[in-house]
C-alpha cells in the first residue's frame, strides 16, 4: 500500500525551477491534454484562422482554382444589400427576442421560485420542456401549427371570429420576423428561467422570513430585496441569451429558409446559401461567404465585449454598495 | 427595511390569504402551462389520426386512432436509419468530448502546467464564435481528411461546438477539490494517472452526468452542421436534417411529419424528465461562472 520510494518523482514540481524544467515535469500533464486539443486545434482554432484565408479567395468549392482577390469579397460584401439587411435582421432579431426572454424567464422564476407552491416543480419542468426540443424539428410543427392553410391555430382564430381571414403568419414579409421571434422566446424562455432562478438562490431565505415576520406584500419584498439582489446577474444573463439569439440558424432555415422574399434572412442562412445552397445555375461562392462569416463574427466579438465590460461594472458596482 | 407597513402585522387580507393566493397562483400556472405545451401535445395527437381527419379534426383526441404515420415515416421516410444516424452522432461524440474534456479540465483546473494561461485564455476567447464563421473549414478540414461524407466526420466535428463550454466546467469542478487529495493519494504511492482515474474521476461525477446530459442534447439538436455534411449524401441525414428535408419533399402529409418529429423528440423529452436536476444544474453553472 505505502510506497515511500515512489513519493520523489510524481506530483507537482517545486514552483522556482527553469521553465525546461517545468515542462518536463509536466510532461504527462501534456499527453492529458492531447485529445482535447486536437479537437479544439482542428474545429476551433484552425477554422478561426483558416476562414481569414478563405475569405480573400474567389472560390466555388467544386475545381481547387481558387483565386487570390485580397479584400475585394469585404468591399463586394459592404455593398450587398442581401448582406447588410442580413446582419442588421440578425441584430435587430436579438433585440425583439432577448428583452421579452429575459423578462418573461424572470417573471416564471419568481412565482416558481415560492417552495410553498403546488407543483412548482412541474410547472419549472413543462415550460422547460420546449428548450430540448430540437429546434428544426420543433420549428417545422411550428411551420403546421401556424399554417394557413388548415393549420390549427388559424383555425382557433377563425372559430372564435377573431380574424377574417386565415393569417400567414410565417408567408408575410412585415410578419414573418415576429412569428419567428415569438417562436424563438418560447423556445428558448426555459433556459432564461433557469438562469434566473440559479439567480434566485443567491437571496438568503432569512431575507423572506424576516420580511414576512415583518408583514411586509410578497411585491414589495421582490422589487425592493430581490431585484436589486439579484440584478448584477442580468448582465450576464442577457449575454448568454444574445448569443444564443444570434444562433437562430436552424429555427430559420428549418420554418422560412430566409423567405418570403428574403425577408427572414439572417446572417448565418445567407452564409449558408451562398456557400452551400446557391440558386440554380450558379456556383458556390465560398470565399464570399467566409467573408461574411469573419465580419459577422468581428461584429458578435464586438458586441461580446461590449456586454462583458458592462457585466464587470455591474459586478464593480455590486461590490461598491452591497446593501441597496 | 422597516417601515410603515411593519405595523400592519398581522394584516388581514379579505380573501386573498396566502393559501388562496397559491391556489389561484397554480391555476394560473397550470392554464399557462397547458399552452405553452401545447404545441407538442398538439403533435403528438396529430400524429396518430390519419391524414385525412387531420384537417377536419382540430381537436386532441383522435376519432380514428392509427399507427400507420408511424409506420410510413419509419420504413418510407427512412426516420428509422435518420434516428440511427443520430444515436451513433450522439452516442459517439459524448464519448469522445467527455474524455477529452475531463482530460484537459482537470489539467487546466489543477496541475502547474506552463502555458495554461495561455490556453484558457485562448478557450475563453473562442466560446462566443458563431457557428456560420467556422462551418465552411471545419466542411473543408473534413472533405481534406477522407470525412467530409461520413458519419465519424459529423460525430468529430460535433464534439467540436462543445468541447471549449465541457473543458471549463470540469477545469472549474477540479479547481475546488481540496489539495489533500492529491497529497494522501502521492502519499500512498498512486500514480498520476491512477490519481485521475480513481480519485479525481469519481468526485466529478455530477459534473460527468452534466456533460453526458448536455452533449446528448447538443447532438440531437445539431442542425447546421449534419446539413452540410449530408447535402451530398441523404443516407447519413440525421433526425433533425430528415424531417427537414421530409418537410420540402412531402408538405401535404403533415401525418407523416408529426410522426416522425414525435420520434425525434420523444427520447430527449425523456431523457431530461429523468435526468432534469442534471440539466438544469449544468446550464445554471453558466450563470455562476
Amino acid at each position: 500500500m505505502v510506497a515511500y520510494a515512489n513519493v520523489s518523482d510524481i506530483g507537482s514540481p517545486p514552483p522556482r525551477k527553469r521553465l525546461v524544467a517545468r515542462i518536463w515535469s509536466a510532461r504527462l500533464d501534456y499527453l492529458f491534454l492531447v485529445p482535447g486539443l486536437i479537437i479544439f486545434g482542428a474545429f476551433i482554432v484552425w477554422p478561426l484562422i483558416a476562414s481569414i484565408y478563405y475569405s480573400t479567395l474567389d472560390w466555388s468549392g467544386f475545381s481547387r482554382n481558387a483565386t487570390y482577390v485580397g479584400l475585394a469579397n469585404f468591399r463586394a460584401l459592404l455593398q450587398d444589400s442581401y448582406f447588410l439587411s442580413a446582419l442588421w435582421r440578425s441584430f435587430v432579431f436579438t433585440l425583439m427576442t432577448v428583452p421579452l426572454q429575459m423578462l418573461l424567464g424572470l417573471v416564471f422564476a419568481i412565482v416558481l421560485n415560492n417552495k410553498l407552491l403546488k407543483f412548482s416543480t412541474l410547472f419549472r419542468a413543462l415550460i422547460f420542456l420546449p428548450v430540448v426540443a430540437p429546434v428544426a424539428v420543433i420549428g417545422i410543427v411550428w411551420v403546421l401549427l401556424l399554417s394557413p392553410f388548415n393549420g390549427p391555430i388559424n383555425g382557433y382564430l377563425l372559430d372564435g371570429h377573431l380574424v377574417q381571414r386565415a393569417i400567414d403568419f410565417l408567408g408575410t414579409p412585415n410578419l414573418v420576423m415576429w412569428s419567428l421571434a415569438g417562436i424563438f422566446v418560447w423556445k428558448w424562455t426555459g433556459i432564461t428561467m433557469i438562469y434566473w432562478l440559479a439567480a434566485l438562490q443567491t437571496v438568503p431565505d432569512e431575507l423572506y422570513e424576516a420580511a414576512k415576520l415583518d408583514g411586509i406584500r410578497m411585491r414589495q419584498v421582490v422589487v425592493h430585496i430581490v431585484l436589486p439582489i439579484i440584478a448584477p446577474f442580468a448582465a450576464v444573463i442577457a449575454l448568454i441569451s444574445a448569443i444564443w439569439a444570434l444562433n437562430v440558424f436552424p429555427l430559420i432555415q428549418a420554418t422560412t429558409e430566409g423567405g418570403p422574399f428574403f425577408s427572414s434572412e439572417v446572417m448565418e442562412v445567407f452564409i449558408f446559401r451562398n456557400a452551400f445552397a446557391p440558386p440554380s445555375g450558379q456556383f458556390p461562392r465560398l470565399g464570399y461567404a467566409s467573408a461574411a462569416g469573419v465580419l459577422f463574427g468581428v461584429a458578435i466579438m464586438f458586441l461580446t465585449i461590449l456586454q462583458a465590460l458592462a457585466v464587470r461594472r455591474a459586478r464593480a458596482r455590486r461590490g461598491e454598495n452591497g446593501n441597496d | 427595511m422597516t417601515d410603515a407597513t411593519h405595523f400592519r402585522a398581522p394584516r388581514r387580507e379579505g380573501f386573498f390569504t396566502p393559501r388562496r393566493r397559491r391556489f389561484l397562483t397554480s391555476v394560473v400556472l397550470a392554464v399557462i402551462c397547458a399552452i405553452w405545451v401545447y404545441p407538442m401535445v398538439w403533435m403528438i395527437a396529430a400524429s396518430f389520426k390519419p391524414n385525412s381527419e387531420l384537417f377536419r379534426n382540430p381537436g386532441l383526441i383522435p376519432i380514428h386512432p392509427t399507427f400507420g404515420n408511424y409506420v410510413r415515416a419509419w420504413t418510407e421516410a427512412h426516420i428509422q436509419r435518420y434516428f440511427f444516424n443520430t444515436l451513433f452522432v450522439a452516442v459517439g461524440s459524448v464519448i469522445i468530448t467527455t474524455t477529452s474534456a475531463a482530460l484537459m479540465g482537470y489539467v487546466l483546473g489543477r496541475r502547474p502546467m506552463p502555458g495554461k494561461w495561455l490556453l484558457m485564455g485562448l478557450m475563453v476567447f473562442t466560446v462566443f464564435i458563431p457557428q456560420g464563421y467556422t462551418i465552411i473549414p471545419v466542411f473543408e478540414l473534413l472533405s481534406r481528411l477522407g470525412l467530409g461524407q461520413s458519419l465519424w466526420g459529423l460525430m468529430l466535428a460535433t464534439c467540436g461546438q462543445s468541447i471549449v463550454v465541457f473543458t471549463l466546467l470540469f477545469a472549474g469542478y477540479f479547481t475546488q477539490v481540496p489539495n489533500e487529495l492529491d497529497e494522501a493519494s502521492r502519499m500512498d504511492g498512486v500514480g498520476p494517472v491512477k490519481t485521475f482515474l480513481f480519485v479525481m474521476l469519481p468526485l466529478a461525477k455530477p459534473i460527468i452526468v452534466t456533460v453526458v446530459v448536455l452533449q446528448s442534447l447538443q447532438a440531437w439538436n445539431d442542425f447546421l452542421l449534419p446539413l452540410v455534411i449530408t447535402l451530398a449524401n441523404p443516407a447519413l441525414r440525421t433526425l433533425s436534417v430528415g424531417i427537414y428535408s421530409f418537410k420540402g419533399e412531402n408538405f401535404v402529409d403533415w401525418g407523416g411529419m408529426t410522426s416522425a418529429s414525435t420520434i425525434a423528440i420523444v427520447p430527449i423529452i425523456l431523457l431530461f424528465l429523468f435526468l432534469q436536476r442534471y440539466f438544469i444544474d449544468g446550464l445554471a453553472g453558466a450563470v455562476k461562472g
